[in-house]
């Protein structure tokens, strides 16, 4: 069989960035919710606030470091496998990436350290400060990245000669047409993904009778939050949906899975896209209800993908299934922030079993709705690569071949499997050992600035420390 | 016309970027290199912890280097990572996982050999492919309309082999002066007593790849060989470096050797600058060829002028702030 190194090349890409997109959208909102919890403890010095900011600075620290690491693989992919696309677009990608790896590295050089080393070191004022500082870094870091990314999907403000964008204007081609809608959308994600971590792990501890107070007081903040975030986010991608309308109707109405152009198209809840004949296998839906959740009429046209030759259209079902999970998810969101108010009455939110065992599992449905409103976009723009401008084919590396690709796919793999599994287990490990107060392990390196070392948490299960209270401590514990 | 020669501040710019990363990075990573060979495990905990504070900042240099050359000249940027392909990819994967070591290593206990061997060999690895970049970056590269049209190992030769080493005993030779220089007590007297065979086996490879490299390629033969000029300078500044390493060695300064083997790199790097100057994807494109368009050249360069100066202050009191010697058993018990 020939190996096609277009293919290899996207499904490398989407597992890289798929991998790597997923800790950058917890730590944005994670970001701002310690900095909301160190101005508590600052205003009011009531300790739960500082407790549940050390452990939750913690946490940061661990996923913002696995971050990183993903994202160093990110800034080279552009040059191995689509270095066409890097030559035509540097004169715009380039400037806007390299301000992106000066952002990142003011936010991880100068305040990150305060942040997770100084509580005791510097003055309270500024322990704060430094951490609204990150929480601003993190979100000036996902502007440019998003500026980069909504500028592939509505080009604008640049031109294209001899095969190389030429900027004609910055400020256009910045805030390009779907820049807002995008940015909003991924900012309430982030706070939404933060926001349902927070919540479930707190209803965990809950479960188990960990630390009461305070992870009671996180659950109801996270819960007050997500009760207006988790509607809002529906009415901004309706918003982002009507954007992109407007800019990529392929993408519209693959998301639809609406081959035909036409007037009172369904709401499909369920269809099997068959794209060889350009039609459903079998679909059911509510009558007109896509026209007018996209025009606002109940016979609004609806465009169809087949308006475009079977060359320039995106893989349907790949696009319908992901919107699909992603929209169902967010209404799972907003069904679990509603009944959070309900169990307020009675002040039952934090006892009800079956409501805290829901939010230890919703814990991880962000990264899945996430995951797929990237695959959304992304694959609803193939085969473009610049929209309209330059395809997939033409962005790759010419000298690439099928083997080259084959071969870096396995190895990102294998590296990413290894050292994520590491970075998850360890994740793990200091959400089990949890916020209560003990004895700073012993062996713990103090050594400033490493960001895995504001957790104090050793790699192994421990086996001397109280989960196993009862037990003799060997004297020797080994270590040396 | 354009006001300023902005390719020309770009390269400069950028060169004074990859000598920070090499002689930055390169300390840390022959730490690394050294690793295994290190007396004893407690001699591991401080050679590991006379780097922990300042390597990431280190590595800073070669993202902001990367993300630099794709703005500024990216023809560089989309041929040398298409032609070195695989190269990238060990490069990338040994930094993964020397990274991680660094965060994992003493959080663990009985796993920690295996970070240890994380750490080696990720260092190892991610060194020798540097080392191979630079080779491959002498060997020139096959190119059509500003497209690389060779092959995906065509980087691999025996020259390309011979740099990698080359860098590996250089970097070593870095690691072992910084030892030198942070430590004291048994590690530091098998730090001065590796120091002396690293620079022996620096100056064979060395030597053996400034005699090969004029063969390697036409255009710097003629550089070199035409008339003989001032940039013979360079090679006997490296010369005296190493005698200046030798004798500091044999008079036990505790910082002059480091500072000698910085000497000695900036000799050598500027010794493959003007080899090729001002060929950025030799031998075909100048740096003028290779640049990216004006305003954007002039768009990144704004911010940056703002930026570099505070990247360096900070840098510098990173570098102060953690002064002076590292003893064992400090920072870990």
């Amino acid at each position: 069989m020939e190996l096609d190194p277009l293919i290899l090349s996207r499904i490398q890409f989407a597992f890289v960035v798929s991998f790597h997109a997923i800790f950058p959208v917890f730590t944005i909102g994670l970001a701002s919710y310690i900095a909301v919890l160190e101005g508590l403890a600052f205003k009011t010095e009531n300790p739960v606030w500082v407790k549940l900011s050390a452990f939750w600075t913690k946490v940061f620290a661990v996923v913002f470091g696995m971050g990183v690491v993903s994202g160093i693989v990110m800034s080279f992919q552009f040059g191995t496998n689509w270095s066409n696309f890097a030559q035509a677009s540097a004169n715009f990608l380039g400037p806007i990436l390299s301000y992106e790896v000066v952002t990142a590295f003011f936010l991880e050089a100068a305040f990150l350290g305060v942040l997770l080393f100084g509580r005791d070191k510097v003055p309270a004022g500024v322990h704060l400060f430094a951490a609204i500082m990150v929480a601003t870094g993190t979100f000036i870091s996902s502007f440019w990245i998003l500026s980069a990314n909504s500028w592939m999907q509505t080009p604008a403000g640049t031109e294209l000669r001899d095969g190389v964008f030429y900027v004609t204007s910055w400020s256009e081609a910045i805030f390009n047409p779907s820049f807002p809608y995008r940015f909003a959308h991924m900012a309430l994600a982030s706070y939404l993904t933060g926001g349902f971590v927070v919540a479930g792990v707190s209803a965990w501890y809950l479960l188990r009778g960990r630390e009461v107070e305070a992870n009671k007081k996180a659950l109801s903040m996270c819960l007050w939050l997500l009760l207006f975030i988790a509607p809002a986010q529906a009415v901004l991608g309706d918003f982002h949906g009507l954007n992109t309308l407007e800019h990529q109707p392929t993408k519209v109405a693959a998301m639809e899975g609406n081959w035909e152009t036409s007037r009172n198209v369904p709401l499909l809840l369920f269809a099997i896209p068959d794209q060889e004949n350009q039609r459903n296998l079998f679909e059911i839906g509510i009558p007109s209800l896509a026209s007018f959740i996209l025009t606002h009429e109940w016979d609004g046209e609806v465009p169809g993908v087949s308006a475009v030759p079977v060359d320039e259209q995106p893989p349907v079902a790949i696009v319908f299934w992901s919107f699909r999970i992603m929209v169902g998810i967010g209404l799972l969101m907003i069904a679990f922030a509603v009944t959070g108010l309900v169990l307020r009455a009675g002040g039952r939110y934090w006892r009800t079993n079956w409501f805290l065992q829901g939010m230890r599992f919703m814990s991880i449905a962000p990264f899945f709705a996430v995951l797929t409103g990237w695959f959304v976009t992304e694959v609803g723009r193939a085969p473009w690569l610049v929209y309209g401008q330059m395809t997939q084919a033409e962005a790759l590396t010419p000298s690439l071949t099928g083997g080259m690709a084959l071969f870096t796919l396995i190895g990102y793999v294998v590296v990413y499997a290894l050292v994520f599994s590491a970075g998850v287990y360890y994740l793990m490990r200091v959400l089990y050992v949890g916020l209560e107060d003990r004895d700073e392990d012993e062996h713990e390196a103090d050594r400033p600035k490493r960001p895995f070392s504001a957790a104090h948490v050793p790699f192994e299960i421990d086996h001397n420390s109280d989960d196993t209270v009862g037990t003799a401590k060997p004297v020797n514990q080994g270590g040396h | 016309m354009e006001l300023f020669d902005l390719p020309l501040i770009w390269a400069f710019i950028i060169g004074f970027g990859i000598i920070m990363y090499v002689l930055m990075d390169g300390f840390d990573l022959g730490v690394g290199i050294l690793f295994p060979f290190a007396p004893n495990e407690e001699a591991r905990d401080t050679m590991m912890n006379s780097v922990a504070p300042v390597w990431d900042g280190n590595e800073t240099w070669l993202v902001l280097g990367g993300a630099g050359l794709l703005a500024a000249f990216p023809m560089v940027y989309s041929i040398f990572l298409p032609a070195l392909y695989i190269g990238v990819f060990l490069l990338l994967a040994g930094l993964i996982f020397r990274g991680v070591a660094f965060e994992f290593r003493f959080k663990a206990r009985t796993s920690r050999y295996l970070w240890n061997w994380a750490f080696a060999g990720g260092s190892t690895v991610a060194s020798f492919a540097q080392g191979a970049v630079v080779g491959a970056y002498i060997q020139g590269f096959e190119t059509a309309n500003g497209v690389y049209v060779g092959g995906a190992l065509d980087w691999l030769t025996p020259f390309t082999v011979l740099t990698g080493l080359g860098m590996l005993a250089g970097y070593a030779l870095l690691g072992s002066t910084w030892l030198i220089m942070k430590t004291e007590g048994n590690l530091q007297q098998w730090a001065y007593k590796i120091t002396l065979p690293l620079l022996l086996a620096v100056l064979v490879v060395f030597g053996i790849i400034g005699v090969w490299t004029p063969f390697v390629d036409e255009m710097v033969r003629e550089r070199w060989f035409s008339n003989l000029s001032i940039i013979w300078i360079l090679p006997v500044l490296t010369l005296l470096c190493a005698i200046q390493i030798y004798r500091s060695v044999r008079d036990r300064r505790d910082g002059m050797p480091f500072v000698a083997t910085m000497g000695l790199f900036i000799t050598t790097y500027l010794g493959l600058v003007v080899s090729r100057w001002p060929y950025v994807v030799p031998p075909e494109y100048t740096l003028w060829e290779a640049a990216s368009a004006y305003e954007s050249q002039l768009f990144l360069l704004l911010g940056l002028l703002f930026v570099i100066p505070i990247v360096l202050a900070y840098t510098a009191w990173t570098y102060w702030v953690f002064r002076g010697k590292v003893r064992a058993g400090e920072g870990y018990h």
